[in-house]
């Protein structure tokens, strides 16, 4: 007997329960979703983010976002995720902007010396300052990850309330893709003496910016 | 407890410097938990842990539906479940795929479950680098330690410590700056990160209806591991399972606000598979290793069975006054406090540690903070009596036994019972230096007894009348 038959058969025994047996129904998910002013949640959105330390622009249309970035970017290396957006607003142009990428490693390897990654975000979360990425040919895990700035733009249309409003209009994610990843501010530890610092690991700085 | 184990503890009492540490960490912990919960900000936080608790009841009582469903949502995205009974199918799981693959470095996210296998030990004998890339657990591998607290893995060290560990183990001039330190670490695990192999990560959740891992954390460590290596394993216990991945929206609200106060942790990852088609890095190869190392013997207790609801927050070991007092390395097992006392005798069985269930005032605390409603104190005294009957059994433990027994006997004989009672005065101080009472009366307070007794008292007030 292997050791996923020994280990269900003991779940059965122990739960006294057949193969096969279907459970209990289950009462409906039960999520929360703020009946609040749509217009007040990019407001809510940069509260909080800064909250976190991180750091929130907005601008009304595309072409704003390169001039209100001129001074996070100037003179640093950065690579762009693929996301049709980011051309939109004109970041992929940029000279000191690496974009295109469809290869890992290069990916991987311009990412490890990049001092700024820029990605777009699916969606938004009001409640807690979250950026929400999935994983696509669009947008690659590393960039958001591996340099020590990550810059988020995106439309305002993206903002959701909160957490259960991003499982209501996912509610299964692995239907998209393969990894999700919620970014509530920047990487932080508290490891040593409770003492906060920011940007072990992933970006110590982290800045969204809304347009429209 | 025996003699070696009071003399830690003792150890820890007398020490300021930790007492003040673990108290400062645990103290910071529970008023963020707070502000956290508070009416104001989470006003459904009962309701939630009701609605948790329901969840996590139905799951643990339906457990081989929902991993059943689990592993076939996990292979319809391409990944593999590998079923694993202890510690060693584990390794030789990891180690069999580590040959085949032509691997020689793991790096490793946070996971309790693979402490609870000795997880890196077991594949150091086998000339695999497993690295821990957690800045607490990194700091505690170069030391040979295990982690202190679920959450707060290094609590109990000082950036001294710190400073003498790194300089010891990665040859750098001491350097007692933590900023400092934690760049160190961070130039350190990133080569690690590039170089990899393989990535171990734990889970938080295992997502039943999606096939998928979800990993919380702060620092970014887990998603490096998660994806910068072409192979990710998630180990998890099999009790990790909740039904749907809506299910989140009620288990992370609770998680990262019962753990350190914060709404949502940093980054949570929702891992469902190897890279798809046309997306531009991650895992080529996806696993989910289930553990049951014991798992399953705790599910034949209808009662006991909840203590797999527990989500590891942490939020009980800083509301315990006894994990406050001896902190996580007195206790015998990686997991400590509260749960720790309550899942480690049903693992190891109850003679192993007995004086773990009475590690407790009973004060309840953990089940009143408990985002998952696990009634600790009720499973403490369960265990406790599973303690005094197995020592019965044993044929130990008899002069407890014979105390009560006289105890007994003697509060349904009145008479005698006063009797002896007006010549406690006289005897009652010798006690606590002689005999059995001795070990009894070093931990504890003896009353005087007062110089009338109650009954005499009684009576006298009823003549004066």
């Amino acid at each position: 007997m292997n050791s996923r038959e020994q280990i269900l058969g003991n779940v059965r025994q122990a739960l006294k329960r057949a193969a096969g047996q279907i459970p209990t129904t289950l009462a409906a998910p039960r999520l929360r979703i703020p009946l609040s002013d749509r217009n007040l949640y990019t407001t809510l959105f940069g509260q909080n983010l800064e909250k976190l330390a991180g750091k929130c622009i907005f601008v009304r249309e595309p072409g704003e976002v390169v001039p209100a970035l001129a001074e996070l970017l100037q003179g640093k290396r950065a690579v762009a995720s693929n996301a049709p957006f980011l051309a939109t607003c004109g970041i992929t142009a940029l000279s000191e902007v690496e974009s295109g990428f469809t290869d890992r490693e290069q990916l991987r390897a311009a990412c490890a010396v990049a001092e700024v990654g820029i990605t777009s975000a699916d969606y938004a979360l009001a409640e807690t300052g979250t950026l929400v990425l999935l994983s696509s040919p669009q947008e690659a895990r590393m960039i958001s990850l591996l340099p020590p700035m990550h810059i988020a733009v995106f439309p305002r249309a993206r903002m959701l309330a909160n957490l259960d409003e991003l499982l209501a209009v996912l509610p299964n994610p692995a239907e998209q893709t393969s990894s999700m990843v919620l970014i509530t501010g920047p990487s932080r530890t508290a490891d040593i003496e409770q003492i906060l610092v920011r940007g072990v690991h992933g970006p110590g700085e982290i800045c969204a910016v809304i347009v429209g | 407890m025996t003699g070696a184990q009071s003399e830690t503890v003792k150890q820890t009492l007398g020490d300021a410097r930790l007492q003040l540490a673990i108290y400062s960490a645990t103290n910071r912990l529970m008023t963020h938990r707070a502000g956290a919960i508070h009416q104001d900000r989470l006003p459904d936080y009962q309701q939630l842990r009701t609605e948790a608790n329901l969840l996590k009841k139905h799951t643990i009582d339906h457990l081989d539906y929902y991993l059943e469903l689990f592993e076939k949502n996990v292979a319809a995205h391409g990944g593999k479940v590998v079923y694993c009974s202890d510690s060693q199918e584990v390794a030789d799981f990891v180690l069999s795929l580590a040959r085949e693959r032509g691997a020689h470095l793991i790096v490793k996210s946070k996971s309790m479950t693979t402490e609870e296998i000795h997880f890196n030990e077991r594949l150091e004998k086998h000339q695999l680098e497993a690295v821990e890339t957690d800045l607490g657990e990194y700091i505690l591998q170069l030391a040979h330690q295990r982690p202190y607290h679920i959450v707060a893995p290094a609590l109990h060290l000082t950036r001294y410590d710190v400073a003498e560990i790194f300089r010891k183990n990665l040859g750098v001039e001491s350097e007692v700056v933590i900023e400092k330190q934690t760049a160190i670490a961070r130039v350190a695990l990133r080569e690690k990160f590039l170089k990899a192999d393989i990535g171990v990560t734990g889970a938080n959740f295992l997502v039943a209806d999606s096939g998928a891992v979800v990993v919380v954390e702060n620092e970014g460590n887990a998603r490096l591991t998660s994806s910068a290596p072409k192979i990710h394993i998630a180990v998890a216990g099999i009790e990790k399972l909740i039904p749907r991945a809506q299910d989140l929206g009620v288990f992370l609200t609770l998680l990262g606000r019962s753990a350190t106060g914060q709404p949502l942790t940093v980054y949570t990852s929702f891992l469902s598979g190897p890279r798809q088609s046309g997306e531009i890095d991650g895992p080529d190869e996806f696993y989910v290793v289930l553990l049951d190392n014991g798992r399953t013997k705790l599910l034949a207790d209808p009662e006991k069975r909840q203590s797999l609801y527990c989500i590891r927050c942490g939020a009980c070991l800083n509301h315990c006054p006894v994990y406050r007092k001896i902190g996580g390395h007195n206790y015998p097992w990686v997991y400590s406090g509260p749960i720790g006392a309550i899942i480690t005798p049903q693992f190891h069985g109850v003679l192993k540690d007995p004086w773990l269930p009475f590690a407790s005032s009973l004060c309840g605390a953990c089940a009143e903070v408990c985002p998952v409603k696990i009634d600790i104190p009720k499973l403490l005294l369960k265990l406790r009596s599973e303690v005094t009957e197995a020592k019965r059994r044993e044929g130990v433990g008899g002069v407890e036994r014979l105390a009560f027994q006289m105890w007994a006997w003697l509060m349904t004989h009145p008479r005698i019972y006063l009797a002896l009672a007006r010549m406690s005065g006289w005897f009652a101080p010798l006690l606590p230096k002689v005999g059995p009472l001795e070990k009894w009366a070093s931990q504890r307070e003896i009353p005087k007894p007062a110089k009338t007794s109650f009954h005499q008292w009684w009576r006298a007030r009823a003549e004066n009348k």
